[in-house]
């Protein structure tokens, strides 16, 4: 009886030991996302009071800077235990593929979670049928953000597909509005793009240029450069010096009608502009996108060879749990990855983007990395400006081809 | 009198052109974030906002003490090997110093994109990947050209005779250096330091590629990334940009003589 | 008895001359020797590498143990005339057009200083010190400031409401406009065609000079390459279609910056050479009568042409590796403003494109060698001859 009762100790005590040991979390979400992070951490510390949770950020838009540190990381052999990345692409086709993370499907098997994300969110994270990362939040990238007062003082309604948009565009301009549409800098002109590429090919299309199907000389494809400079000539000249909040607050202040931005638009002007979603800001799927959920996803991995590997799965428990991501979703301003979390506890602007994401088609964006690897990503700057410099659709198209080719996509 | 209205006239408009953005960095910073717009920018703050300071001061202060770290340790050890080697060159004759030279001081104009790749995988293999005791060896190793320019064309004003006393006297190579041409060497010092010191202080490329660990960061790369953020509320950068900045100005503006004949030395000769 | 040693030793001072030089090359050597791995033997591989395909393959570039295969120079061949590297094209002209106008602006700059200063105003020291602070700051915190300054809603273009105008409508770093477009097939023709000429000026200064040997060899080269350059230059066509290049406004705010930031130097560069001039030779030019402008035009200016050209090359050779200026003022995915020491940055260490990165590093290096190197080897042919 006693070495039963000392095996049991021994085996609990050391159970409380394995939970001890140090956690690191990488991420870029410094400033106005940290109070999300730090919430997750603070529930992960009551399960797992022995760990020390290190929370490493790096600060710099858009995580440029982390993600150049974790490379040097990486590379010098001394991963994060965890790091923040984009779903899809941006982990596969860099890390994935060089063979530096973890298996995970067996984690989603065990905690059930292969019914609780949908399905069009784990084939984008899937890399031959296994499953990488754990998906903590979602946002969504085709949104048309607008003022309701502001449309119906000028007599219009949010167009449902891009000509109409042309078309209301004029509307505007001859009503004195110069650029109906506001535009932020280089970053913002992609995100503008691949709404425009969604509502011009419909996301099987779409879909498809990403996976090499189709290829991006195809007239199909080539034509949505066509749109795209239409889609410019209604937006501000003054662009490239504009932060994608300043591109907001044109329209929150009436210089332009539209501007097409994620969903962390309504982050900003519920949070720091103060406004009521529906009232003081209207929403609408991106022209041409109704019914498709262009997704972007922040999740976590398991890299190869960290030092406190139990401490990580934890983790990834805590993060793809319903808990965990109700925790986190509602101060960040982005919804649950999981299709089961509770909509008492998000606004109004969130609970319909809930209902989108569990009805809706899913699709990946480019710019945020669920589509495509870094190596085309980073290149297809160029191709911007090869398009923005000669307008010239075909040589865009060829450029894109060109890169798409070099890296592989769709491997 | 014209040539003097010209010449006033000429002199206030530089100095307008040299310190209009001085005045800015001083009032940006000092403004609260919400009183920073784009069309008031020439004004005076109505309130002065310090925190922009205090709050700088905070982000910066392990960025701050990396750099001092950083700067004062290569700028000391690479000032003293570039002592002895100018002293080398100046004073001694071996075979292939004539061809040494010039290949030295190569490498002081070599673009570091050359030699990049190469650096980064041989600090990550040597261990020193993270930490900034790397970029305190780079700094040492590349700026050996500078210094030993700068001492050497210092050094070979010192006449061969005293030298040539020196070896009557009995004393070798080490004796000559540590009895005649150390004690004189000071201005030498002063020069190299101040312009290592400026150099090392200021550099980002190596800082930001081979330093992967944000704890060690010196302070241009925690500028940098300040600057370039999204939404960024400007009066903290300018804050940051001056309190970066001090360092090297106070040298400059203290002594400013030797900063000069620094700058003067990878130039012109006499 | 002679043991083995006495031959090294006598060999050893036959070399060394004496004990204490052999010294000397010891206490040198640990510095060459660094010198040599950190420098020559770092450029060696980068080229190696840039003779890879690293980068290409994503399965390869970041993993623990990469394949790379061998491909010669096809990096460098994409680089000049393959499709996708528009960019790099179009920052070769975006460096040739930053370092002309940043070394004229601040040669004229520099220039226009030193000679007010040199006049011993008032307060001399005071604008000294005012023309020459901005030289001990970083490119990085000039770069943050001037962003702010260029900003095209405020800054600089709010300064003339200050006095009643209107407001500037530049875009400044955000401009996306480009003049003086040429066609990148165009380019051989006119490289061969102004080297030619160039060489052309050389050879008839040489023969002016009485170096003939010299001059036969300059003229020779010149009518080699000319001839080239109206007959195979002409038909040469690195591309398949036209790529017009051209001078990218948005660099005006950066060579405002730059030359804010450099003149500086030339000043106290010219400062210094215009003290040099003995006040005798000023004097007498002006007892024979000579005109304020023409003594600065006869005599002064001719006998600053060294440090002119020393200054030309030493800012020329920071305006070839420029990054960090640009990096903090337009940030790094500005493409307008793009260089290729940015573009290196990026190429490796965003796009993970390892090896072509690499090439973008050694073409850097040959653009700052052609400039440092005949440099460097006319300074010291120089000071052999002392």
């Amino acid at each position: 009886m006693r070495k039963l009762w000392l095996t049991l100790i021994l085996a609990l005590g050391s159970l409380a030991m394995a939970q001890s040991g140090k956690l690191e979390i990488f991420s870029w979400w410094a400033g106005d996302e940290g109070p999300a992070l730090q919430a997750l951490i603070d529930l992960y510390k009551k399960r797992y009071p022995n760990v020390e949770v290190i929370n490493a950020t790096v600060t710099g838009g858009a995580g440029v800077n982390a993600k150049a540190v974790l490379k040097t990381r990486m590379l010098g052999g001394d991963p994060p235990d965890s790091f923040q990345v984009h779903a899809g692409q941006e982990l596969i086709g860099t890390w994935v593929v060089a063979d530096r993370m973890e298996d995970l499907t067996p984690l989603f098997n065990q905690e059930g979670w292969m019914t609780k994300f949908p399905k069009g969110l784990i084939d984008l994270i899937s890399y031959k049928g296994k499953i990488y990362s754990v998906p903590v939040n979602i946002h969504r990238s085709n949104v048309m953000w607008y003022v309701p007062a502001k449309l119906r003082e000028w007599g219009v309604q949010p167009p449902k597909t891009w000509a109409e948009f042309l078309t209301v565009c004029q509307t505007l301009k001859s009503k004195g509005l110069e650029a109906p549409l506001a535009l932020g800098e280089n970053w913002t002109q992609q995100h503008l793009w691949e709404s425009v590429a969604l509502g011009v090919l419909g996301a099987t299309d779409y879909a498809n240029l990403w996976t090499g199907k189709l290829r991006f000389t195809d007239p199909k494809a080539v034509a949505v450069w066509n749109t795209f400079g239409r889609v410019l000539d209604c937006a501000n000249k003054d662009a490239a010096g504009l932060s994608w909040q300043q591109a907001v607050d044109r329209v929150l202040e009436g210089q332009a009608a539209f501007n097409i931005m994620g969903d962390w638009a309504a982050g900003y002007m519920t949070t720091t502009k103060g406004l009521k979603p529906g009232e003081g800001f209207g929403w609408a799927p991106a022209p041409g996108t109704a019914g498709v959920f262009m997704m972007l996803s922040d999740a976590f991995g398991l890299p190869k060879g960290v030092k406190n590997r139990t401490n990580v799965l934890n983790w990834l428990r805590l993060i793809g749990s319903k808990e965990g991501q109700d925790t986190f979703n509602p101060l960040k301003g982005s919804i649950a990855a999981r299709t089961d979390s509770d909509p008492s506890k998000y606004n109004a602007y969130l609970q319909s983007a809930m209902r989108d994401w569990k009805s809706n088609r899913i699709v990946g964006s480019l710019v945020h990395g669920a589509v495509a690897p870094e190596s085309f990503m980073s290149q297809f700057g160029t191709v911007m400006e090869i398009y923005l410099s000669s307008r010239n659709a075909q040589a865009a198209a060829n450029a894109a081809q060109a890169i798409a080719n070099q890296v592989r996509l769709g491997q | 009198m014209m040539g003097r209205l010209v010449q006033y006239g000429v002199l206030f408009t530089a100095t307008l052109f040299f310190l209009l953005p001085v005045y800015l960095v001083i009032v940006t910073a000092l403004k609260e974030p919400a009183a920073i717009t784009l069309k008031d920018t020439w004004q005076l703050p109505q309130r002065w906002h310090w925190e922009s300071f205090t709050q700088a001061w905070t982000a910066f202060l392990p960025k701050l003490q990396n750099s001092f770290v950083l700067t004062i340790s290569a700028t000391l050890l690479s000032a003293l090997l570039g002592s002895l080697n100018g002293y080398v060159l100046a004073k001694w004759r071996f075979p292939g110093a004539n061809i040494v030279f010039p290949l030295m001081l190569f490498g002081m104009f070599i673009p570091y994109q050359a030699v990049l790749i190469p650096l980064f995988q041989f600090i990550r293999e040597i261990g020193l990947g993270g930490s900034l005791w790397g970029l305190v060896l780079v700094h040492v190793v590349y700026g050996l050209p500078i210094t030993t320019l700068i001492f050497r064309n210092y050094y070979a004003e010192i006449p061969d005779e005293m030298i040539e006393a020196g070896r009557i006297d009995g004393a070798g190579f080490f004796g000559i250096y540590s009895r005649i041409v150390f004690p004189l060497s000071l201005p030498g010092f002063v020069v190299v330091i101040i312009w290592q010191f400026t150099q090392i202080w200021n550099e980002f490329l190596f800082a930001v590629t081979l330093v992967s660990s944000p704890a060690n960061q010196p302070i241009t790369v925690a500028l940098a990334q300040l600057a370039g953020g999204e939404a960024v509320k400007w009066n903290l950068p300018m804050a940051g940009a001056l309190l970066a900045a001090l360092p090297t100005l106070l040298v400059y503006i203290f002594l400013g003589r030797y900063f000069i004949r620094g700058l003067l030395a990878g130039s012109v000769k006499g | 008895m002679r043991t083995l040693a006495a031959p090294i030793r006598e060999v050893k001072m036959r070399w060394f001359k004496n004990k204490d030089n052999l010294y000397g090359f010891l206490v040198i050597l640990p510095s060459l020797v660094l010198l040599g791995v950190f420098v020559y033997g770092f450029i060696f591989q980068t080229f190696s590498i840039s003779l890879t395909d690293w980068g290409k393959d994503p399965a390869q570039a970041l993993s623990a143990n990469p394949q790379i295969r061998f491909i010669g120079f096809e990096n460098y061949r994409e680089l000049f005339t393959g499709f996708i590297d528009a960019r790099f094209r179009q920052d070769l002209f975006n460096t040739f057009f930053f370092t002309l106008f940043f070394i004229l602006g601040c040669l004229g700059v520099g220039l226009g200083l030193a000679i007010v200063l040199d006049r011993s105003p008032r307060g001399e020291g005071f604008f000294r010190t005012i023309f020459l602070f901005p030289m001990s700051l970083s490119f990085i915190v000039t770069g943050t400031i001037w962003r702010w300054m260029l900003q095209p809603q405020g800054g600089v273009n709010q300064l003339p409401t200050l006095v009643g105008l209107p407001e500037g409508k530049f875009a400044w770093l955000t401009s996306r406009e480009q003049i003086w477009q040429i066609s990148w097939n165009d380019v051989p023709f006119i490289t061969a065609l102004v080297v030619g000429l160039v060489l052309v000026f050389i050879a008839l200064g040489a023969f002016r000079g009485g170096e003939r040997r010299r001059g036969y060899i300059a003229a020779g080269s010149a009518a080699l390459l000319l001839l080239w350059a109206f007959t195979l230059g002409r038909t040469l066509q690195p591309l398949p279609f036209d790529e017009p290049h051209g001078f990218n406004l948005a660099f005006i705010g950066i060579i405002l910056a730059a030359v804010w930031q450099m003149s500086g130097y030339t000043m106290a560069l010219y400062l210094a050479g215009l003290r040099g001039i003995p006040e005798e030779l000023r004097e007498a030019a002006r007892v024979d009568g000579a005109s304020e402008w023409q003594l600065y035009r006869r005599i002064i200016f001719p006998l600053l042409a060294p440090i002119t050209l020393s200054a030309m090359i030493i800012l020329g050779h920071i305006s070839l590796k420029i990054f960090d200026l640009i990096f903090a003022m337009a940030g790094a995915d500005n493409a307008p403003t793009d260089v290729p020491a940015l573009l290196m940055y990026l190429t490796t260490f965003r796009a993970n494109q390892i090896a072509k990165g690499a090439a973008i590093g050694m073409i850097l290096l040959l653009l700052v060698a052609a400039v440092i190197v005949p440099y460097l080897y006319r300074q010291l042919k120089s000071e052999v001859r002392r």
